[in-house]
């Protein structure tokens, strides 16, 4: 390994270090992304569930959905947490200092994906206790899980490429609500079909429908028709995207 | 100025949207010596600083950083300087120790010098028995002086401080000169800026006086002062009567007066015995004189000599 990659490799694992003991210590909001997705998994379940009809128990249908709200917000916290850094004497500091752009973005990424990967857990654990019944191959599971973090690295990193456009973090505080409200028109809580016409483009052509299908497909084995590859294709675009728009964002915000 | 450490500045211009902050910028900062940077607000320091560090692009003009050009070879400057801006560097959530270690590795170490170089530093700045608390628990001074030993992780080549000892109490400042000239005696080259010409007095080997963005007046401290005239002698009178007494005894001997103060100044040379005929000379019958003080020209002092304007009114300018 090239000098250059050694010291590469050093940089990202101790600003990911960073970014985690950061996230660790923000006890708010990590309460917060936290019990905000079990609620709104119970509230889906006990609430509306009753009322909403989409062929099979509610629970089934709407845990995917839930999951990919919840880890659709946990990213976008990335946003504000990039924002912080943008508005404090430290990133001059990083940047006197030869640590490039990308490096203090991935280690926020990294604490997004740990930050996510625990409230996953929490929510599935919930999930279980009301009724979810998995029945997925252990191939099934690894691909979800796969999947779901393909989802994570895309919105994380398109958070953090918010981060730096965003002026303050109060700013970048209100992408969170965008991304919290994106899953709603998709397939995530109600069929596509009892949709307004109009709508049936945007939440049929969105990341998150492919994904939510994808992962009700691996973990349900239902009949729903199910796009992997469109998923991932998503995801796998959406990150190439905002890596790049990353790169420009922190040259043009620091000079 | 091949591979040293010095810094050397040519014609740095730089304009922001409400109007230019620097407009030519010359500077020559020889390796292993102290360069201060003195002028009022908004002067152009910060901006020089900043250039000089990398963050900034000047709109024209070229300087050299330990043999590296700015713009051009950035990369390789910043493997050689540190810069601690007025705004901590460091991370509240963190504790002072876990910041240290975090810069040590972003500076190569491995994590058990990382851990080594940590310790040594929390000590040296007086912080040792508060590196394992968050630092958003630390007062001011301990915050100051945990973003001072940020910068000195990676043991710097050059070292850009931007008003170091700002907010920090008379001990921590003398502190930061011992540490600082410890540095430049094993070859650091360290530019700063103050407001404080006692401060770079006692440090700097050379100092340049910015106004509206260009250099006023540069030279050593020595060089400076002896331009703005020697020290003085102040003299409060004890009424208004006495006061106008004094003034018409003194006549052009006066250098500064102080109506509301009712006090005059006049150069002296800080001689006892001159003094003392002086007072005699004036104040025969000793009831015009209530307090003397002799003090250094302040950097007000230095700045209206140098520019017919006191630095409170430039600082308004802006």
């Amino acid at each position: 390994m090239s000098e250059s990659t050694l010291a590469g490799l050093r940089n990202w694992s101790a600003m990911s270090g960073r970014s985690i003991r950061l996230t660790r210590r923000n006890v708010e909001a990590g309460v917060t992304s936290l019990m905000l997705p079990v609620m709104l998994m119970l509230m889906f379940v006990y609430l509306f569930g009753g009322a909403i009809n989409t062929g099979t128990d509610y629970v089934q249908y709407v845990v995917p959905g839930v999951l990919l709200l919840c880890v659709g917000f946990g990213s976008s916290l990335a946003a504000v947490a990039v924002s912080t850094d943008m508005n404090s004497g430290i990133s001059d500091r990083f940047r006197s200092m030869d640590v490039s752009g990308n490096a203090v973005v991935a280690g926020h990424v990294v604490a997004s994906v740990v930050r996510n990967a625990i409230s996953t857990l929490l929510v599935f654990g919930v999930a279980l206790l009301v009724g979810f019944r998995p029945h997925a191959s252990p191939a099934g599971w690894a691909a979800s899980g796969g999947i779901l973090l393909a989802y994570v690295l895309a919105m994380s990193w398109f958070a953090a490429a918010v981060g730096l456009l965003a002026r303050s973090p109060e700013g970048a505080n209100a992408f969170t609500f965008v991304v919290m409200f994106l899953p709603y028109a998709s397939s995530a809580f109600v069929p596509v079909d009892t949709m307004p016409s109009w709508l049936h483009g945007f939440a049929r052509h969105q990341p998150s429908t492919p994904v939510i299908e994808t992962l009700r497909r691996l973990l349900l084995h239902n009949n729903e028709a199910a796009a992997p590859w469109t998923a991932l294709a998503w995801c796998a675009g959406v990150l190439g995207a905002s890596m790049a728009l990353t790169r420009v964002l922190y040259r043009l915000r620091t000079t | 100025m091949g591979s040293t450490n010095g810094i050397e500045a040519r014609g740095l211009a730089k304009s922001y949207d409400s109007g230019p902050a620097l407009c030519g910028l010359d500077l020559d900062v020889p390796p292993a010596s102290v360069f201060a940077l003195l002028g009022p607000n908004g002067a152009g320091k910060t901006t020089a600083v900043r250039i000089l560090a990398t963050l900034t692009r000047a709109d024209s003009g070229s300087a050299r950083v330990a043999g590296f050009d700015v713009a051009t070879e950035s990369r390789q400057v910043r493997r050689r300087i540190s810069f601690t801006g007025q705004f901590a560097g460091v991370d509240e959530p963190q504790t002072g120790e876990e910041n240290l270690r975090m810069m040590a590795r972003l500076c190569g170490l491995n994590r058990r010098d990382a851990r080594n170089r940590a310790r040594d530093l929390l000590a040296q700045f007086d912080l040792a028995d508060v590196a394992k608390n968050r630092v958003a628990t630390y007062s001011g001074g301990m915050r100051r002086r945990l973003d001072l030993a940020a910068g000195l992780v990676g043991r710097p080549a050059v070292l850009f401080l931007d008003e170091p000892t700002t907010g920090l109490d008379p001990r921590s400042r003398q502190a930061m000169w011992v540490v600082l000239e410890a540095l430049v005696k094993d070859g650091a080259t360290v530019l700063l800026t103050t407001q404080y010409l006692e401060e770079a007095d006692r440090l700097a080997h050379r100092m340049a006086m910015l106004d509206h963005g260009s250099v006023v007046a540069e030279g050593t401290p020595a060089e400076l002062k002896a331009r703005v005239g020697r020290q003085r002698l102040v003299l409060r009178a004890a009424h208004q009567a006495a006061y106008d007494d004094l003034l018409f005894e003194l006549a052009t001997r006066v250098i500064e007066v102080d109506p509301a103060g009712l006090s005059v100044s006049v150069a002296t040379d800080g001689a006892a015995a001159a003094i003392r005929s002086l007072l005699d000379e004036v104040d025969p019958l000793r009831g015009l004189v209530a307090r003397f003080a002799v003090r250094a020209p302040s950097l007000d002092d230095v700045f209206l000599a140098l520019t017919g304007r006191g630095a409170q009114v430039a600082a308004q300018d802006v």
